[in-house]
């Protein structure tokens, strides 16, 4: 191993050594190269993993969720590459990633100055998946944010503002203090292209309105 | 597979890993959040499940840097080859248990052996290799062991202070079994003096913190008259056995 075992200060288990997990470092500016291949300007190979979570045949009904991210000073991000997990029509997580299928539960994303700063993502309006007490969540897709001056990435939530009814009892959205920051993860419904509807939601990094991240 | 909500995982420690805010590291200004993140209590299912890339159809050279930019696929023996130290980066996956993650997505990229990335932003004066495109991914085999081969990156100056040059590095990306566990990092090169000049480095508090990222040399896995080899393995977050279904109401 590159390191020595150390007792951590976490919860022991059974008496067991842990290891610590390796430290996180900025994904930096070429994150592309990597992890988002067309933007880098490299061929792409036979499959790669990217923002249409689901075609037109998945159950349920086809979205865009598309939005930006703003730094501190107000400025669109550019250069942010951003990770999508959720739940199908039906509230059920489809983790084996198969391009064949209709539908998949994790999609990648990245804004360019080509595409007006904007990242989006073509999928189908998540179920309804039951939170730690059984108890219902509204429906929402996880998202991560990766980017240049981001050390370890922001973990956040995107909800839906048709779905009051939901995200007013949504246990997770209730965690969250202040009523104020709840409407930072509601993303608008707006007119799409093609009839197809579309979902706007803008990260703030920092500053006011400042999206709520999570840790978890 | 235990069922999702009944897993739980070894909560991260946020004073090893670097802080959001890091001003030596200016980008991290303006890009920082300055509210506290909110803690989930009780993660659910969203949280606690992941991707799965098992199934993802892999080209014969994906791991293989050396050979999956050839202008021509056709050309053999050193024809086509990039420029630079040959190199195999190796190690193996394992959670903080010290059990290994089997059948997950390894990701890496790097620059060139003159430090330049095939970016269309980058515009460092070295210049790009016809032969190489800086991007590798693999699936780790049934006991955690992910390896790739490639050439030794250069390191590069950016603009961060008047002259900041980041150390040769390799940036690695690792999925684990849920999305909690996500991890990406930057791989250094044991012996490089770069690596305690580097502001991003910095960005890390704790020196055995940056220890774990650096890349060690392995001789008995190098290969004679062929390449050397560095291990680096990587530590996901431990999954904990659950005993009793949480959260649950009285």
């Amino acid at each position: 191993m590159n390191q020595q075992p150390i007792r951590s200060q976490q919860p022991t288990h059974g008496g067991c050594v842990l290891y610590r997990e390796t430290p996180s470092q900025t994904a930096g500016p070429y994150v592309h190269i990597g992890l988002a291949l067309d933007v880098a300007g490299i061929p792409l190979r036979d499959e790669e993993i990217w923002s249409r979570l689901a075609t037109p045949e998945a159950d349920g009904e086809l979205i865009e969720v598309v939005g930006t991210v703003i730094d501190g000073n107000g400025d669109l991000v550019r250069d942010a590459f951003l990770e999508a997990w959720q739940a199908d029509a039906h509230g059920e997580f489809q983790p084996d990633y198969d391009l064949a299928k209709p539908f998949n539960s994790f999609g990648r994303t990245a804004t360019t100055a080509e595409a007006g700063s904007e990242w989006s993502f073509t999928t189908v309006k998540p179920g309804r998946v039951p939170g730690a007490n059984g108890q219902p969540m509204a429906p929402h897709i996880n998202l991560a944010i990766f980017a240049r001056g981001i050390n370890v990435h922001l973990q956040t939530r995107l909800y839906f503002d048709d779905e009051g009814e939901a995200n007013a009892v949504c246990p997770v959205l209730g965690a969250i203090e202040s009523p104020a920051r709840r409407q930072t993860l509601i993303a608008r419904r707006e007119e799409g292209d093609n009839g197809t509807p579309r979902y706007r939601l803008d990260i703030r990094l920092q500053g006011d309105g400042e999206t709520v991240f999570f840790e978890f | 597979m235990k069922k999702p909500d009944n897993r739980r995982f070894i909560p991260r420690e946020r004073n090893w890993h670097p802080p959001a805010y890091a001003p030596g590291y200016k980008t991290t200004v303006a890009r920082s959040p300055r509210q506290s993140p909110v803690s989930m209590q009780h993660p659910t299912r969203s949280e606690l499940t992941g991707p799965n890339f098992a199934s993802l159809r892999l080209g014969p050279h994906d791991n293989d840097l050396l050979l999956n930019y050839r202008e021509d696929p056709a050309l053999a023996g050193q024809a086509g080859l990039p420029i630079g130290e040959r190199i195999v980066m190796f190690g193996r996956v394992v959670d903080q248990l010290g059990k290994p993650v089997p059948d997950t997505l390894v990701e890496m990229w790097q620059a060139n052996a003159g430090g330049r990335y095939r970016h269309k932003k980058d515009a460092y004066l070295a210049p790009l290799d016809p032969n190489f495109g800086g991007v590798g991914r693999c699936i780790t085999d049934a006991q955690g062991w992910y390896h790739f081969r490639t050439v030794r990156p250069g390191p590069y100056p950016w603009p961060n202070d008047v002259n900041s040059w980041r150390p040769a590095h390799i940036h690695v990306s690792v999925m684990g079994p849920a999305i909690s566990t996500r991890l990406v990092t930057q791989m250094y090169f044991e012996g490089d003096p770069l690596i305690p000049l580097c502001p991003i480095v910095n960005t890390l508090n704790d020196p055995d913190a940056v220890e774990t990222l650096i890349g060690r040399l392995d001789m008995a896995r190098s290969r004679s008259m062929d390449y050397l080899a560095y291990r680096f393995d990587i530590v996901t977050r431990g999954e904990l056995q659950t005993y009793f279904e949480p959260g649950v109401t009285l």
